[in-house]
């Protein structure tokens, strides 16, 4: 057992309830590690005086790779050599989060021996998150994955570790195979993903359905969103069930269809589904009775954040529509335009939606080649003056130039 | 004709080390100077080749400073011992 842990009435009291509580793991890791005991030191005196005792690294990585690894030092090194240098590592997550248990083993393993042993799985971005060792330790930690099929993760303005819910692997919704595409899109954008090359960093987060339970839709900058064109697949023999059974379909799922598009007569269940905007609700309350569409694919939304510069942006929509086989091309082509613009054009640190923001959907779509149409409007106009000239303009020039469609 | 890849990251690090301590530069910086410098000469594809080249080299690394740069390298500030 490594020395006596430090007093910390104050992160003590995190250990109460019934949640579990970092501080106990932290207590476990500093059973083996000394990094453990001089971190709830290095807290408990941050909570104390209500200041933070880190200082940001901006050079500490991995030869080759600009992403990945997030440096930090305390500025108590004396008081706390343990954790005098105390970086993190971002490591790429396999698709949906599915690990054999001897992956995980081994990552810990690895971190155990490398590092402070602590990890947090996963980070906001997807990434598995080992926290905590010395800049001597970081080649060698890569090595050491590296030789378990693990590589490192993005950070900083490049491609961030894409990531995506289950999808097909265990969830009945999946309109695609979102596995597959988030590996697909991973490999594609090595390059990118590990040499920092934009104004600022740029997510994709791929969802089966509307339920986007990786929040595609508030965390990434490209949003794929698993959705279907035809009709919402009805078993009306299930439905039957779900009424007999007690349901308020009335009250409970046509009444809460925010499509307004649902109609129930106490004996059949009908849907407009021109009018559906596929929001999932009704699936979700009638799983046995209702499923998305035969003829799926995805809509591509464009533009969410968190908000660090600028505020909090919802993605909006982008492609309404677009099936989802393999290679994907016709959207990687579409990145590829977006980013030769926004690499052109864009301030350092600002986010794609904030460049669409700031220089117009208008011009951000006559620049990607791509046709404005009314799935774009995020919401009704808010301004009331409106200018059509350029585009008339642009229209007269094309039409004399006779040029590439 | 076209530049080669060792020319390319040559340019590129006379460019990191002329701004060493007066500006950071990012890798769209360098890309668009070489292509100011050198036209046709040079594309995309070729200057991101160059940017590894100069990264594997270790002439220069990346850094981050609330985006990332491509810099000398240095020991930084924040480092402890
Ligand atoms: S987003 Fe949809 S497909 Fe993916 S896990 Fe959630 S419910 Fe299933
Ligand atoms: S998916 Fe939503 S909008 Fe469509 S029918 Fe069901 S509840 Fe209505």
């Amino acid at each position: 057992m490594a020395d006596a842990l430090p007093k910390t009435p104050m992160l003590d009291e995190l250990e109460k309830g019934g949640w579990p509580s970092f501080v106990t793991e932290i207590k476990l890791a500093a059973e083996k590690n000394p990094m453990g005991k001089d971190l709830l030191g290095l807290l408990e005196r941050s909570y104390k005086e209500k200041i933070g005792h880190w200082k940001h690294g901006g050079i500490v990585g991995v030869m080759g790779y600009g992403g990945g690894v997030i440096g930090r030092y305390n500025d108590l090194p004396e008081e706390y050599p343990n954790i005098s240098h105390f970086h993190t590592m971002r490591i790429n997550q396999p698709a949906g989060w599915f690990y054999t248990s001897e992956a995980l083993r081994g990552i810990c393993d690895i971190w155990e021996k490398r590092g402070s042993g602590l990890t947090n799985m996963h980070g906001s971005t997807g990434d598995i998150i080992l926290l905590g060792t010395s800049t001597d330790q970081l080649e060698p930690t890569f090595q050491d994955l590296a030789k378990i099929d693990f590589d490192i993760g993005g950070s900083g303005s490049d491609v961030r570790t894409p990531s995506c819910c289950c999808g097909m692997a265990r969830c009945e919704w999946a309109c695609y195979d979102t596995m597959a595409a988030c590996y697909d899109f991973t490999m594609t954008y090595q390059d990118e993903l590990h040499r920092p090359a934009f104004p600022y960093k740029f997510k994709f987060k791929f969802s089966g359905c509307p339920n986007d339970c990786v929040a595609s839709i508030a965390r990434s900058d490209m949003s794929i969103i698993g959705t279907w064109r035809d009709e919402i697949q009805i078993d009306k023999d299930a439905v039957k069930e779900y009424a007999d059974s007690g349901m308020d379909i009335d009250s409970d799922v046509v009444g809460n269809c925010p499509g307004k598009c649902m109609a129930w007569d106490g004996k059949e269940l009908k849907i407009n589904d021109k009018f559906c905007v596929h929001c999932m609700h009704c699936i979700n309350a009638m799983p046995k009775a209702l499923r998305p569409g035969k003829d799926r694919g995805a809509t591509i939304l464009i533009g969410s954040k968190a908000p660090i510069v600028e505020g909090a942006l919802l993605s909006s929509v982008l492609i309404p529509f677009i099936k989802m086989e393999p290679p994907y091309q016709e959207i990687k082509d579409l990145v590829d335009k977006m980013w030769d613009l926004w690499c052109e054009e864009g301030k350092n640190r600002e986010r794609i939606g904030e460049f669409i923001q700031r220089i117009g959907l208008g011009n951000f779509l006559d620049e990607i080649e791509v046709d404005p149409i009314p799935e774009m409007v995020a919401h009704p106009r808010e301004n009331p003056y409106v200018f059509y000239e350029d585009y008339y303009e642009d229209e007269d020039e094309d039409d004399e130039e006779g040029d590439d469609e | 004709m076209a530049k080669s890849v060792e020319e390319v990251a040559d340019a590129m690090y006379k460019l990191v080390k002329d701004a060493d301590g007066l500006k950071k530069l990012k890798a769209m910086d360098l890309i668009k100077s070489m292509t100011e410098l050198y036209g046709d000469e040079v594309d995309k594809k070729l200057c991101k080749s160059a940017i590894k080249e100069l990264i594997n080299s270790g002439k220069c690394v990346y850094t981050y400073f609330g985006g990332s740069y491509i810099e000398l390298p240095h020991r930084e500030g924040a480092a402890n011992d």
